[in-house]
């Protein structure tokens, strides 16, 4: 009796005493590499455009892309178009899927102009743009910085007089490039 | 050390954990859609494997045997493969974080590989010494690695070729394993 009771010391103590040197390595390891932030989130980032358009119903890219890294959907950031979602795919490991149907991608980049003999100043506009493109003050007229509209639409909704329209960007010639053959010819990725 | 290269070929090859003794299947079938995943998993899973292997040895010699409680090995040898697997988590998040997330849910599950715990049993079922363990647990990582990454380069070609609707995705994967299976029991007489 008492030697069985010794015996079932022994084996607590002996496997005890392994989790604990365990335990404390975990610990150690833990600390010595500890992170600072989510390294995914900074990869994820570095894909999202960067317009803080709001279009995938976060608050910018950064929260979409800690989103994205905690299991969202890849498929809702139209400006990222569908180059963007094939690169989140092939970061992330996952299937490639076409864009959210809801978020249309427009086919052509498009940017907004202010019909400037329309606007009241009510610096609502202003207030929306995520990328600060629109000058102006209150009770006088605003514009938009065409090099710095990232086509988001968000300054469109808040405007009370309609005097915000969407026009397509112009190509210049070093924005053109070659239309791809794929449309003609079917080409299949392999 | 004729016999240690013996040891080595005859698990890589003749008795390969996954394709003769069918252990470790699950991040076979799991993991094996992209190489690149494929090949990250197999490096963890020889880190794992071969310092499992080690340590366990060590426990069991040192440990275990002494204070006659040889009926606490499967406990302890859990024990070990659970906190080897979390280091490795824990370094592998620090140090490759697109692999560590490519990897998913399958890094903390090579706890529950079979192969793992199934080298730290057999090295104390045929009484192997520490080098003949160490070499057992990084062979049969080797075996496990060259199946998966073979495999997982089969996967990517299938996934574009016309597969009859019946056989499309897992059962193709499964035939594929079989057809594997039948292939390296070739390797039965080599040794």
């Amino acid at each position: 009796m008492f030697e069985q009771l010794i015996q079932l010391l022994i084996s607590l103590i002996a496997i005890v005493a392994v989790a604990s040197a365990f335990g404390a390595l975990l610990g150690w390891t833990a600390i010595r590499f500890k992170l600072n932030g989510d390294p995914i989130v900074e990869k994820i980032d570095e894909i999202l455009p960067q317009t803080q358009c709001g279009q995938c119903g976060h608050p910018g890219c950064r929260p979409y892309a800690e989103a994205i890294a905690k299991g969202e959907e890849i498929n809702k950031c139209p400006p990222g178009g569908e180059a963007g979602i094939k690169a989140l795919a092939e970061l992330l490991g996952r299937e490639v899927i076409p864009l959210n149907a809801e978020l249309e991608e427009k086919e052509t980049e498009t940017v907004v102009i202010i019909r400037e003999p329309d606007c009241i100043g009510c610096t609502k506009c202003i207030q929306a743009c995520p990328v600060d493109a629109i000058v102006g003050t209150a009770k006088m007229m605003h514009t938009v910085i065409l090099d710095d509209c990232t086509g988001c639409d968000l300054c469109i909704p808040p405007c009370p007089v309609d005097c915000i329209d969407v026009v397509p960007l112009e190509t210049a010639a070093k924005d053109w490039q070659v239309p791809k053959p794929s449309d003609m010819i079917p080409v299949r990725m392999v | 050390m004729a016999d240690y290269l013996l040891l080595f070929v005859a698990t890589v090859l003749v008795n390969n954990f996954v394709l003769v003794k069918f252990l470790g299947l699950c991040p076979f079938l799991g993991v094996s859609t992209k190489v690149d995943a494929a090949v990250g998993m197999s490096f963890a899973t020889t880190f794992v494997l071969t310092l499992a292997s080690a340590l366990s040895y060590l426990i069991n010699e040192w440990l275990l045997v002494p204070l006659d409680l040889q009926f606490l090995q499967t406990l302890s040898f859990i024990l070990i493969i659970a906190v080897v697997v979390q280091f490795t988590e824990m370094v592998m998040h620090k140090t490759a974080p697109v692999l560590h997330k490519v990897l998913g849910i399958f890094l903390p599950l090579i706890t529950t590989n079979c192969a793992v715990l199934g080298v730290a049993l057999l090295n104390i079922n045929e009484s192997h010494n520490f080098i003949e363990s160490v070499i057992f647990g990084f062979a049969a990582a080797v075996g496990f690695s060259l199946v998966l990454v073979l495999f997982a380069g089969m996967r990517e070609r299938i996934d574009v070729a016309d597969v009859p609707v019946a056989f499309k995705g897992a059962s193709i994967g499964l035939i594929t394993a079989g057809l594997m299976s039948l292939a390296f029991m070739g390797f039965t007489g080599l040794i």
